[in-house]
């Protein structure tokens, strides 16, 4: 029997018990283990363990089951929530850190919602996306001032480019998949991704716990990451990639490691992990080789050498001193910055880092691109913005701020079947996701879920390909860092200031 | 600005606007036909945007020709300009001074006058200075002063500032226009000048007495703003050392044009579109030493569909070109004539947004908004054709007709 708690269930499982016809699929497909059959084979439900998943509902062949916010009510308080009553007691309970999966559920103030594109109207025409060509190609990497072009062998011949550019990660839409390691997510969700990332001209990202060996096949679309805990990192490994990608913060846990339970290592993690099977995934919480902004200068480079010169991204949290701490990252070298904004999300951190640390994505995206302008190092990096990404109207408010392209983890997921329940690091997640328990990661087919994932960003594509055409222009890059296209509603004028764009009212 | 005087088209009166370029009120006509136009000093407080009639010509045997002919060509296209501003750029017209970059100054009133004389003396070797000449034509008021400087910059100077001349230059049209209350460059560079300032553009080169100019590149400008007043600096021509630009359109893609050019350290100070497109075209051509072609390739680029055909070399260079300078792609509805040392380009955005027309008689290139508008000026042209989206129509002087321009000048130089 479970401890005496204070801890009321959050939901309630109601099932209509006419409608039910016993085939007990709840109980099989719940990774919760909320179901038990009684001795007339009625699933009965356990509500505590209820994570409002819906793989019960949705499987129900019967649409017998419904999920209810447990009605309970609580003396209100504004100040001490039952929300905060509820981690009282379990940490009372436990003496332990709250955890929590996914990105923040805090009614923070979320800029994008008050951002509006601008239109044309009369003095330009808009243009149509459905007959004129609209472009979203967009490269990734370090870019020269300026390019010198020769002609002919000095004589005077046909045009001919001169100056050797560093080599660049070509999208075909300015989207890629957020870093999200094996053994916090399943190999079939890295299948799935590995095939999306190819059929929509883009790179998913390994996240920090290697490369299987079947993912060998899409390599050329494909980001390796270089974590802290350098899980899976070898000579080849980097090789494999078309990018290599140093992790040093995550957005929803900028400042801490990563901590992957042994429950989630079993062999395939292990052997792509390079640790023994069942023992914890410990990231620390720097790297123990980088101290301080030469450090990293010393590992990019080194990465360089030993991929030939590949394009290296350096992805940091989005903390106070961003927009400082990025100039730094590419004058040590970086090909790409990757910004991670404190509303992304996460497979498992302390529940106060996800809710209290960092700044949003839509002010590091700012103030960042300005400071590189500033400094005249803008074409040196491309910015990667991610973290709190939920839409394709996000990607170009955030491309309009200054980003080259946005990063996107949570939509993917949900894409192939996550209901956002946070919790990612528990291990059981039903819908086969985060979870390394056979019974449950056969449950998501990689083909099935690649085609989700390439539809939403075909989805997406062409409702940015819309806005374009409403703006006026036929490429993205016209709409790159051109905050003159949107207006602020309902933020206040130092954040206007600082995200450099003006109030709705204000003509050009 | 309210609208009092406008007729129901938000444009100035027919019975005014019909009349013969310049010259006198027509028979009937009372001082509510014309269009309020605002004081020099009452500046755009907003961005202008615009639609817009343009032209340009240039002989390239450098034989010159009298302004008249730019003037007569803008007329054709009245109405596409609404009388807020109008303006010219000659090319040639100062051979007693093939050398001496020309500041032709609007002036708010003579304190800007003296502080921007103050600066130039300061900064550079004053050759020569006198008023820009002009005659009183009904409809143009309220003009600031103007006065056009002939400049040398001294070896001490080039020496101490580690700057080329032209560089130099192009700081100290920032520094005048930026930091010297009511004073405004309107153009900047060698043996060329800009006429410009609120009317229509036959009143202007009326009030220039652009009759009295001979030169072998012109190009004209008649304006329709349409969401703010104009004012004298906002007309076309925009110039910065031997550029300048007339210009059709709008550009949907300044915001990022612009925070692209900061990074080069210019400073888009005039609240128009236009600017940037000039300022592209110097940072292209004259800083990063592109050709006119690879530069109008950047500008209006070719389409990812169409460079994915393109042999092994086009290819890289192309996709390298967007790669590299995709801030710089103007994109949005636009035609330009840009004027320059060598010559003159007009180019349209890369889906032909707005109109362009082109011909050639003999080694005279001409372009304008409408074919109208270059047969009231050359009846008969040898070639007529319409420039496709992006394919920049070049007219080249033959080396040695701008001394200043000329391979042996700049040998030396």
């Amino acid at each position: 029997m479970a401890e005496m708690t204070f801890v009321r269930p959050e939901f309630r499982v109601r099932i209509d018990r006419e409608a039910c016809i016993k085939c007990g699929r709840c109980v099989h497909q719940c990774g919760w283990g909320v179901y038990h059959l009684d001795a007339d084979d009625r699933p009965m439900p356990d509500h505590s363990k209820c994570a409002a998943c819906h793989r019960c509902v949705t499987f129900c062949p019967a649409d017998a089951i419904t999920i209810e916010k447990n009605p309970l009510a609580y003396k209100e308080s504004d100040s001490m929530s039952s929300a905060l009553r509820k981690a009282v007691w379990r940490q009372a309970e436990t003496g332990g850190v709250l955890l929590t999966g996914m990105g923040t559920d805090k009614p923070y103030l979320r800029i994008f919602d008050h951002l509006l594109l601008d239109a044309c109207q009369v003095t330009n025409p808009s243009i149509d996306p459905l007959r004129e060509p609209m472009e979203l190609r967009t490269f990734l990497g370090r870019k020269p001032d300026s390019i010198v072009v020769g002609y002919g062998n000095g004589d005077g011949g046909p045009p001919k480019l001169l100056t050797e550019l560093d080599p660049q990660l070509m999208l075909e839409t300015p989207i890629v998949f957020g870093g999200m390691s094996f053994g916090s997510v399943s190999l079939n969700v890295h299948r799935a991704l590995a095939m999306a990332a190819k059929a929509s001209g883009t790179f998913m990202n390994t996240g920090e716990g290697g490369l299987h060996a079947d993912l060998e096949p899409y390599q050329d679309n494909i980001i390796v990451q270089c974590a802290s805990g350098r899980f899976g990192v070898h000579a080849d490994y980097l090789q494999a990639g078309a990018a290599v990608e140093i992790k040093i913060g995550q957005g929803a846990k900028p400042g801490i490691g990563g901590h992957l339970p042994g429950e989630k290592i079993d062999e395939q993690v292990s052997t792509t992990r390079m640790i023994p099977q069942g023992t914890d995934a410990l990231s620390p919480a720097p790297h123990h080789d980088i101290y301080s902004i030469e450090d990293l200068r010393q590992l990019i480079y080194a990465i360089k050498e030993a991929t030939g010169y590949k394009p290296v991204s350096v992805k940091i949290a989005c903390v106070h001193n961003v927009a400082a701490i990025a100039s730094g990252v590419v004058r040590a070298g970086a090909d790409i910055v990757y910004l991670d904004g404190f509303k992304g999300g996460t497979g498992a951190a302390p529940t106060i880092i996800r809710d209290h640390v960092g700044i949003p994505i839509e002010i590091a995206i700012a103030v960042v691109d300005q400071r590189l302008r500033d400094e005249g190092i803008r074409n040196r990096a491309s910015i990667v913005a991610a973290g709190g990404i939920r839409s394709s109207a996000d990607i170009v408010k955030a491309i309009a701020l200054g980003a080259d392209a946005c990063g996107v983890g949570t939509a993917l997921l949900v894409a192939m079947g996550c209901h956002v329940c946070q919790k990612c690091h528990t291990g059981c997640c039903s819908w086969g996701i985060t979870t390394q328990r056979p019974e449950l990661t056969r449950r998501l087919d990689p083909e099935w879920g690649a085609e989700r994932v390439s539809n939403l960003i075909r989805a997406w594509s062409h409702e940015i390909a819309e806005v374009l055409g409403a703006v006026g222009v036929n490429a993205i890059e016209s709409l790159r860092g051109s905050r003159e296209r949107l207006r602020a509603l309902g933020l206040d004028q130092t954040t206007m200031d600082i995200i450099g764009v003006k109030p709705a009212g204000v003509g050009h | 600005m309210s609208a009092r005087g406008l007729n129901r088209f938000g444009e100035a009166d027919r019975r005014s606007a019909r009349r013969p370029y310049g010259g006198l009120p027509a028979p009937g006509s009372r001082s509510s036909d014309l269009v309020p136009r605002p004081a020099y000093t009452a500046e755009a407080e907003e961005r202008i945007l615009g639609g817009c009639g343009l032209m340009g010509v240039c002989d390239e045997s450098g034989g010159r020709m009298s302004g008249e002919l730019a003037l007569r060509s803008m007329s054709s296209m009245h109405d596409r300009g609404n009388g807020l501003g109008g303006g010219f750029a000659g090319y040639g017209i100062y051979p007693d001074f093939p050398y001496a970059f020309c500041f032709h100054m609007l002036f708010n009133d003579d304190v800007a006058k003296d502080d921007t004389e103050y600066y130039l003396a300061r900064h550079f070797v004053i050759l020569h200075h006198e008023p820009i000449p002009s005659k009183s034509v009904r409809g143009i008021e309220d003009e600031p002063i103007l006065w056009r400087y002939f400049l040398e910059i001294s070896d001490e100077r080039l020496a101490e500032t580690q700057l080329s001349a032209e560089d130099y230059v192009v700081h100290s049209v920032m520094d005048v226009n930026n930091h010297i209350k009511g004073a405004f460059v309107a153009s900047s560079g060698r043996n060329m000048g800009a006429f410009k300032g609120v009317g229509f553009p036959e009143e202007i080169g009326e009030f220039y007495r652009l009759d009295e100019y001979r030169g072998w590149t012109w190009t004209g400008h008649g304006r329709f703003p349409t969401n703010t007043p104009g004012w004298w600096g906002g007309a076309h021509p925009f110039c910065l050392l031997d550029y300048s630009i007339v210009h059709n359109g709008e550009i949907s893609s300044y915001g990022i044009n612009q925070r692209y050019l900061e990074m080069f350290g210019y400073k888009c100070s005039m609240r128009t579109d236009t600017e940037v497109v000039t300022y592209l075209f110097d940072l292209l051509l004259r800083r990063h030493g592109l050709s006119v072609e690879i530069a109008c390739k950047a500008l209006a680029s070719p389409f990812w569909k169409d460079i994915d055909l393109m042999e092994k070399d086009d290819r890289q260079l192309y996709t390298a070109l967007r790669a590299v300078y995709g801030p710089a792609l103007l994109n949005g509805p636009f035609a330009v004539v840009l004027g320059m040392g060598e010559g003159m380009v007009a180019l349209s955005d890369r889906i032909k947004l707005r109109p362009l027309a082109a011909a050639r008689m003999g080694t005279t290139v001409y372009v304008a908004s409408e074919e109208s508008a270059i047969r009231e000026i050359c009846p008969k042209p040898e070639l007529t054709w319409m420039p496709r989206a992006g394919e920049p129509v070049i007219a080249r002087l033959e080396d040695g007709v701008n001394l200043a321009t000329s391979a042996a000048y700049n040998a030396v130089a």
